[in-house]
């Protein structure tokens, strides 16, 4: 993955609460066996109307969500279904980085392999992001990874939790297969150790 | 000793490396797969010339975008055949196990897991689908993944984890007739909410969870997910070992004993301890059905939908007032008679031989209403077979319902079958998000009983109001 240390960018606001991965990207655009494309999918019940046409209040239809890389949305996003296409939508439309006060497990897993940063805060800077987006519509905020602030145009900074090893996955692009594959002898070890060597075991 | 619990015994002996300030490499014992979020995973790992560790540990299935109408094929939809194509061409090229679309062992992967025994107790199992949770019903360790980590279980037959925290839901009393797994299931996540269970894997304990049938403890482990928590479980007891012997992979003869010796052991301690602990009393319940748009908007059906006004907490009380304005539904309503459109009895949550027993108690030598169109979709060819040996099918087709082949249908709309915008369904499926069985859709979520007999009545009805023979 490509990593991520720091980043100003424009954020733009969806207030909504629990959005599932099915409203990030329905399933019937899950029929695709590539990633491509994959950020005309992106909320695509929300963007477009019955007839396709992009809906002008859908706050990713409007010119503020232009360049826009960190997407500041409600409570639990991500929840539901473990389709990875959801992070490959926000990716592919420009996200870097994703603010809720909480992120499902699995939605948040993903994110982690596609360099897609979920940066949890606590509720009250939460509704103050909101506020400064509805008072400053292209306001924009600084992520450091390193330092794990967030830093409101006013000079003040959030911090916010990051594991260790996803810390370290951002800052040098750290791929979790390649890890995985450097232990293959641990894994052959504990194969032989617990006698997994064959179906019966 | 310090008592341990079930989690606990499968977490740990399925720790390949522990590194500090690292997620554990964590060995998965069964990996599944399915068409729709395999073959980026299976390009990725081709573009890195590596190839599947473990073939004889992971096993294939097409479920979500097969038609349930055997008019349905050849398949017409490209994409869709398609994702069979490569599946077919991924499991051949790479020597894994394919349950493909002739097999008569095909079927929804979280319900041919369980019926042909490769579910096992004590497992790490995984699945690029989040009802993976389902497979916790045998007290293994079961959790959905993405497409990211299903190439890293292909290629290393191990994924990287942080260990959750853990969660015990007990559930004490007996549920009251005409009140189902699902109802109990759907009154948890209604009490602790979808996000109650984030960070955490729960084990259901107590007396009304030991007196479930292994397909109802499958019902519970498998809406697990809809409370936001990483796997359900339920330690594994002789409703378990009873349902496993002599299924096609189960261990057999000298293995059996091997395997049931070490199952035993799995349950939790005494005295252990979880990081949190959650009651509900099962004589309590009532049938619960689903008002709003995520599965912890739900109520007993007899019961009034609540009015935002009332909801202090901001962020709920949008949520409530969108849900209602997507449902086309008003504060304080009452659901019971409230007209229904389609009635979906089936996914990997109802759509086991238990399940449609309960619809067809409901639907014998009765009539659907002509207002209502009905689909009966069987979770898998087994489950399908043993229902037309029993008859079921004839109930079903002379109440006026339509009986299916076996696929995820209109729990997912992925497969041609789908609602109306604006339509209103009672569906036995897991998930009434927006648009979830099709665009515009409105999804209640209830029992097979509860869905049967809407279905005969046109409108929300309660099955404990119907003269029904025992199932």
């Amino acid at each position: 993955m490509n990593p991520l240390k720091t980043l100003t960018a424009r954020v733009v606001a969806l207030p909504n609460e629990n959005v599932d991965t099915d409203q990030i990207t329905p399933a019937r655009f899950l029929k695709v066996t590539d990633k491509a494309g994959m950020d005309n999918y992106l909320f695509a019940d929300w963007r477009y109307d019955a007839a396709g046409n992009a809906r002008p209040d859908f706050v990713l239809n409007q010119p503020r969500a232009q360049g826009a890389q960190i997407l500041l949305a409600g409570d639990n996003f991500g929840c539901g279904s473990s389709r990875e296409h959801a992070v490959w939508a926000l990716t592919a439309f420009g996200f870097r980085a994703v603010i809720s006060t909480s992120f499902a497990d699995i939605f948040r897993n993903n994110a982690l392999k596609n360099g897609l940063l979920t940066i949890v805060v606590d509720k009250a800077s939460h509704r103050d992001l909101f506020d400064l987006v509805a008072e400053i519509p292209d306001a924009q905020l600084t992520i450091d990874v390193a330092a794990q602030t967030l830093t409101l145009p006013d000079g003040r900074a959030v911090n916010f939790p990051l594991d260790p090893f996803a810390r370290t996955c951002f800052l040098e692009g750290v791929d979790e297969l390649g890890y995985l594959l450097a232990r293959r002898d641990a894994i052959s070890q504990y194969e032989r150790n617990t006698q997994h060597g064959t179906r019966e075991a | 000793m310090t008592p341990r619990t079930l989690f606990d015994r499968i977490w740990s002996r399925h720790v390949v490396v522990q590194e500090p300030q690292s997620p554990a490499v964590l060995y998965v014992d069964l990996h599944l797969v399915h068409e729709v979020t395999s073959p980026q995973a299976f390009q990725d790992l081709c573009a890195r010339g590596l190839k599947v560790r473990r073939p004889d540990k992971t096993f294939a299935t097409i479920d979500h975008i097969v038609p349930t109408d055997r008019r349905g094929f050849p398949i017409a939809d490209a994409q869709a055949a398609e994702q069979v194509r490569q599946i077919e061409t991924n499991c051949r090229a790479c020597g894994v196990q394919l349950f493909g679309l002739d097999d008569p062992r095909r079927g929804i992967v979280h319900v041919i897991g369980p019926e042909l025994g490769l579910t096992q107790p004590g497992m790490t199992i995984v699945c690029g689908d989040s009802h993976t949770a389902t497979h916790g019903a045998f007290g293994a360790l079961a959790f959905g993944v993405g497409t990211s980590q299903v190439e890293h279980v292909l290629a290393t037959q191990c994924l990287l984890q942080y260990k959750p925290k853990t969660m015990q839901v007990r559930v004490d009393g007996t549920l009251p007739r005409g009140v189902t797994a699902k109802d109990l299931v759907l009154a948890l996540i209604a009490q602790i909410g979808i996000g109650g269970g984030t960070g955490s894997v729960i084990e259901y304990a107590g007396a009304a969870i030991r007196a479930l049938s292994m397909e109802a403890r499958l019902t519970i482990c498998n809406m697990t997910i809809e409370a936001g928590a990483r796997a359900g479980m339920i330690a594994p007891d002789d409703t378990t070992f009873e349902y496993l012997a002599g299924r096609e992979f189960a261990p057999k003869g000298a293995a059996w004993d091997a395997a049931l010796a070490h199952w035993k052991t799995l349950p939790t301690d005494d005295g252990a301890t979880f990081d949190e602990t959650v009651s509900l009393d099962a004589s309590a319940l009532e049938p619960m059905i689903t008002f709003g748009t995520n599965p912890g908007m739900g109520m007993p059906i007899a019961g009034r939908i609540p009015d935002p006004a009332t909801i202090s907490d901001a962020s709920q009380k949008h949520a409530l007032t969108k849900a209602l304005a997507y449902m086309n539904l008003q504060p304080g309503q009452a659901l019971l008679g409230h007209p229904i459109d389609v009635a979906f009895i089936g996914s990997c949550t109802n759509g086991r031989l238990s399940d449609l027993r309960a619809a067809a108690a409901v639907l014998k030598s009765r009539h659907v209403s002509p207002r209502t169109r009905v689909l009966v979709v069987p979770g898998s060819q087994q489950v399908k077979r043993q229902a037309e040996q029993e008859g079921l099918h004839e109930i079903f087709r002379a109440a006026g319902a339509e009986w299916r082949e076996p696929g995820c249908s209109l729990c997912i709309a992925m497969n041609g079958d789908s609602l109306e915008p604006g339509q209103y369904c009672i569906s036995t499926s897991n998930r009434n998000f927006e648009g979830r069985q099709g665009k515009g859709g409105r999804t209640f979520l209830g029992s097979p009983l509860t869905a049967a007999a809407s279905a005969l009545a046109g409108a929300v009805a309660d099955a404990r109001e119907f003269s029904i023979a025992d199932f």
